[in-house]
């Protein structure tokens, strides 16, 4: 919006280009929006900002005495049960935070959407930002736990990243189409908890991998949280890693970002009139 | 660059209405299904290229629409209700994206379709400012540079760090008119924002848009069921009707055509009338009569004198339950002097399949001279049965309110009520 006397040209049809530049002219709007996610979401709450880390450290410990107590299932070679689950637990909790959150994003927007002209995907797109400052806050109480178990984390440690792009990637696309679909079939309000639950039970979350029967593998590889979770798990404590796992993790994120963007875009159009 | 600053041409809108009209938004099972009849239908007759999609009904909210604004200019887009008023305001600030045609506009575009678009209750005043500001386009150094002059105009520097959910209406309203009225855009587009306000309040919005284009040459379009409002901010004026542009040019002439249209649109028989697409039909309005005092039919009405609105209606099933029906009056400026309806009244009524007839009863015209347009309304169950405007017109003339040697006066004021004047 800042650029003077610039002309503005609105047809039923626009290209992509100008969308991609308006984005870019709406970052400011864009950053507006994270930050108004992030404060709003514990304003009026006693703790706080704690929240953030107490629901995935109670997760974390319910799973560890189910999972590693009750039912003794074996943790990765040398690795304390606790850590391994919170190995596990933090791009989970991005993944199905973002997910959760991002689809009703647009709805919960409303106001917005049928009153002024923005990019639309700036609204899902802004609770991405959201995910990532709760996953940082996690990150240092993870550091936190590896100094009080005095685990050294392997040194691909270096990768992190890359998975967590990955699970960015899959995050994203998943929100574009769950969001854009709910304008429209509210039905997906209840659906989206559903799935993320039943995300939470097929994924290595509170188990490790190896539990997994082999003749089983490969069909759990299609699962793209497999590859992100174990590919963590890898980089912090060398855990075996499939390689199938994290190829169809990464096709299959692509895949869905890319599939994403174009449904968000085609049906984008008819959100002021469906909302 | 030119001096135009806002081209519109050809701009079309069209809606589809389909089985879903009534439901708020579709249910996926009803997506799924017309999937599914799709392929069935796609078997069955797999050459008709007709085949498949549910009935559909094309709906065009607005049709062939063009004009140019140089720069400067101040457009009051005027039109009855459903004529393509918000349509083209919500493309103009691209809400929504036209089915046909095209807009060109050339420098910063503001649109203010709502006073406070985007507020949240849980932030402080400071936050809600850096937060619409953005939302409106302007940027944080802007908002920055300006924010001291906003809070300034808001009035509300003692309360900046509170939620606005604990504010007054009347506080919220201040603050998120101040963040409006110190955007700095070239070309405005405003729709009745300031019917929020009271009558001050929007003397001092017209004042500071009027302000704002003529000092800097700025172009405003402008939608308003107020008149008055137009012609003291516009200098042209397009009626809408229907969706077709109707009129375009100087706006004192646009508000008499406008007024004209509503006159002509006024003396078609109810039961010609089209059918719009909210309305569920369950009710139908077949005569609307105004009768005097003694029974007689009479549109030209003395103030204080007796006036009964007989309605005629035809229901297709018995209707019980919670039903109103309203009669609404309009004056010339479009301004809803009363609304007569049958729940302000308390009443539940119930009515039989078949020819009804109703009587609402004013005993006492409380209306100086003018001319009003009556609005017949129907709803069950918070769904529309039946809604007319300019179902027909009528004249308040001087009566017994009003001395009629003396007709200067009680012009500046819209009602007239029963009063005595005694001295000791």
């Amino acid at each position: 919006m800042e650029h003077k006397e610039k002309t503005l040209v609105i047809e039923a049809n626009r290209g992509g280009m100008l969308y991609l530049r308006d984005f870019w002219n709406y970052r400011e709007l864009f950053f507006t929006l994270a930050w108004r996610d992030i404060v709003v979401r514990y304003k009026q709450t006693i703790v706080g900002v704690l929240w953030t880390v107490i629901r995935p450290l109670a997760t974390m410990l319910v799973f560890t005495v189910v999972f590693g107590k009750i039912a003794k299932l074996p943790s990765d070679a040398g690795v304390p049960y606790v850590l391994m689950v919170f190995a596990g637990m933090l791009p989970w909790q991005f993944i199905s935070g973002t997910i959760t959150t991002g689809s009703e994003a647009l709805v919960g927007n409303q106001a917005l959407i049928s009153k002024v002209y923005f990019p639309r995907m700036i609204i899902p797109t802004a609770r991405i930002l959201m995910g990532l400052v709760e996953l940082l806050i996690n990150a240092v109480l993870f550091a936190a736990l590896f100094v009080w178990f005095r685990f050294v984390p392997s040194w691909q440690i270096v990768f992190v990243p890359l998975f967590m792009l990955v699970a960015v990637f899959l995050s994203l696309g998943v929100t574009y189409f769950l969001s854009s679909l709910n304008v429209k079939y509210r039905d997906f309000q209840y659906l989206v908890p559903f799935i993320v639950q039943m995300g939470l039970y097929i994924s290595p979350i509170g188990f490790s991998s190896s539990i997994v029967p082999e003749r089983w593998r490969l069909l759990y590889a299609c699962n793209p949280v497999v590859g992100i979770v174990d590919g963590i798990r890898w980089c912090l404590f060398n855990s075996p890693l499939m390689v199938e796992s994290v190829i169809s993790a990464v096709v299959i994120s692509l895949a869905f970002f890319v599939f994403g963007i174009w449904f968000f875009r085609k049906k984008e159009i008819e959100f002021a009139d469906y909302i | 660059m030119s001096d135009i600053a806002v081209k519109v041409e050809d701009l079309g809108k069209k809606y589809v209405i389909g089985h879903n009209v009534n439901s708020e938004y579709a249910r996926f099972n009803e997506f799924l299904t017309s999937v599914g009849k799709n392929v069935l239908n796609r078997l069955k007759h797999p050459l008709s290229a007709a085949a498949g999609g549910m009935e559909r009904e094309e709906f065009w909210a607005l049709k062939d629409v063009s004009f140019e604004l140089k720069q400067g200019d101040r457009l009051g887009i005027i039109g009855h209700n459903g004529s393509g008023k918000s349509t083209l305001l919500k493309m103009l600030s691209r809400i929504t994206t036209p089915s046909t045609g095209r807009i060109t506009m050339h420098g910063r575009i503001a649109s203010l379709l709502e006073v406070g678009t985007g507020f949240h209750p849980e932030l402080t005043g400071r936050e809600n400012i850096y937060l619409n500001g953005s939302i409106l386009g302007m940027t944080r150094a802007e908002i920055r540079a300006k924010f001291d002059e906003i809070v300034e105009f808001s009035g509300v520097e003692k309360f900046l760090d509170t939620p606005v959910k604990r504010y007054s209406s009347g506080m919220y309203v201040r603050l998120a008119f101040a963040v409006a009225a110190h955007l700095d855009p070239e070309i405005m587009v405003v729709d009745e924002v300031l019917s929020v306000g009271d009558a001050e309040f929007q003397k001092k919005c017209i004042g500071k848009m009027r302000d704002i284009s003529s000092d800097n040459g700025r172009t405003i379009l402008f939608v308003s069921h107020n008149l008055n409002a137009i012609q003291s901010l516009c200098t042209r004026g397009i009626v809408l009707q229907k969706g077709n542009l109707l009129y375009d040019g100087d706006i004192s002439n646009a508000v008499r055509n406008y007024v004209e249209s509503r006159k002509i649109l006024a003396t078609v028989p109810l039961t010609e009338r089209p059918k719009r697409p909210w309305e569920d039909g369950r009710l139908r309005f077949v005569r609307c009569v105004l009768k005097d005092s003694d029974g007689n039919e009479n549109y030209s009405v003395p103030v204080g004198s007796k006036a009964v609105f007989e309605i005629e209606f035809d229901c297709l099933e018995d209707l019980s339950g919670d039903i109103q029906l309203e009669v609404s009056l309009f004056n010339s400026e479009n301004i809803r002097l009363a609304c007569l309806n049958t729940r302000n009244l308390g009443l539940m009524s119930s009515f039989r399949k078949g020819r009804n007839c109703v009587r609402f009863v004013i005993p006492r015209v409380p209306f100086y001279p003018d001319t009003f347009t009556v609005l017949l309304y129907a709803e069950k169950d918070g769904s529309t049965m039946a809604s007319i405007p300019d179902a027909f017109s009528f004249q308040t003339i001087s009566g017994p309110y009003q001395n009629p040697d003396i007709l200067s006066m009680p012009y500046s004021s819209l009602s007239a009520v029963d009063y005595t004047f005694e001295t000791e």
